[in-house]
């Protein structure tokens, strides 16, 4: 046991609802390291807690939500894009990080996704991406690469996945990155950079999931795949997201692809606003 | 480590130590706090958790550096590296 006069206390478990601790998810699940890097990005970035909102959809990834002791939305499936555009709008002070997974975030929710980089609306989404609903049992997910087996391909995957780095940055995202659960440094900034941009930012994890996904994949334990990706990565900051696509035990292309500033939404909004007032105010005068 | 003379900026440059805390209640097992660790300070025991997992342990506390990787590496937050104790 953790013996209380000696350790002074975690930077992250004052953000952590401590009462639901141990969490539900497997062993070796990669989506707790990475909700621990967002929680030490947030005193990092020195981020006032207060401020921040954070929005999940539904999945093992959406369960972020639930386990932060900040103001959080759990919401429906596909849906946590949505209702971060909501709060920003309504609150453009608030700093809203969308927590989600992969099926969640951009098979459900990939409409949403895509117009939300085309606005540049300014939040952080974080994609937890393990290639499959783990939840629900291990369906095949649309960033699953070839051949990769899954509870409904059990022959291999025909589908062509996602290139979620090239799909956000096509689509007009300020900011966009992948990086493993093994990358955790470089993960930690990678988050904060991004709180602390404007506009819309994009970060990709690519996750063990053990369990489900990994079992089917002969990386039955979380290790495995860490090892994986020890092997197989390859950190390319500014490479061109086009060429980041993944292959079943292929090489996986890391770093940070975009980072550009663009005026965002609330920007345009505001612009457009005062200008509509100052006309109407004008014609008034006449 | 053995130094045939002694630099400078030893004091100022000298590894940390650090002592490692692993919750029992919360880890599960994972091994990853154990493989990455650059010293093997960690390593699994054939002890159950409460829930049933193996529980990661502490071998030789002496070679930790409190480089804190294992700390946010663990997907439980079981594991807390404190440097308070040193001198
Ligand atoms: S099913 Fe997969 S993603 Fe879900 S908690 Fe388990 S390991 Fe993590
Ligand atoms: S990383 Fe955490 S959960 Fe995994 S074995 Fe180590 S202490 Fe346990
Ligand atoms: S702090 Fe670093 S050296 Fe110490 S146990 Fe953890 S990983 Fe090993």
């Amino acid at each position: 046991m953790i013996d209380a006069m000696n350790v002074e206390e975690p930077s992250i478990e004052k953000y952590l609802r401590q009462d639901r601790l141990p969490h539900i998810w497997c062993s070796g699940c990669g989506i707790g390291p990475v909700a621990g890097c967002f929680l030490r990005a947030i005193d990092r970035e020195e981020i006032d807690p207060d401020r921040i909102a954070v929005v999940s959809g539904i999945g093992c990834t959406g369960r972020v939500a639930g386990y932060v002791k900040l103001d959080s939305f759990h919401t429906t499936h596909g849906r946590a894009i949505p209702f971060a555009t909501g709060l920003i709008l309504a609150n453009p002070e608030l700093n809203v990080v969308v927590f989600s997974g992969d099926g969640d975030l951009v098979a459900i929710g990939g409409n949403h996704l895509i117009h939300a980089a085309r606005r540049n609306i300014d939040m952080t989404v974080i994609c937890v991406n393990n290639f499959n609903y783990g939840m629900t049992g291990g369906q095949v997910g649309p960033t699953a690469p070839l051949e990769a087996r899954t509870t409904t391909t059990p022959y291999g995957n025909f589908e062509f996945p996602f290139n979620l780095p090239y799909l956000v940055s096509a689509s007009g995202a300020s900011y966009v990155a992948r990086w493993t659960v093994l990358h955790i440094r470089q993960l930690e900034k990678a988050i904060a950079e991004a709180m602390t941009k404007p506009g819309f930012s994009f970060i990709e994890v690519i996750a063990p999931c053990p369990v489900v996904y990994g079992r089917m994949n002969k990386e039955p334990k979380g290790l495995d795949s860490m090892y994986y990706y020890q092997e197989k990565s390859v950190i390319r900051n500014g490479a061109d997201p086009k060429d980041a696509d993944l292959e079943l035990n292929g090489p996986i292309v890391v770093g940070k692809f975009v980072d550009v500033q663009r005026p965002t939404l609330w920007d345009h909004l505001r612009e457009v606003s005062s200008r509509a007032q100052e006309k109407a105010k004008a014609r008034a005068k006449v | 480590m053995k130094l045939w003379r002694k630099p400078f900026d030893y004091a100022e440059k000298a590894t940390t130590s650090g002592q490692v805390f692993i919750d029992e209640e919360r880890c599960k097992g994972c091994g990853y706090c154990v493989e990455f660790c650059p010293r093997e300070v960690l390593k699994m025991s054939t002890e159950l958790s409460p829930k049933g997992y193996n529980l990661a342990v502490v071998q030789d506390e002496s070679k930790c550096l409190a480089c804190g990787f294992c700390e946010v590496i663990c997907p439980e937050f079981a594991i807390r590296i404190s440097t308070t104790n040193e001198k």
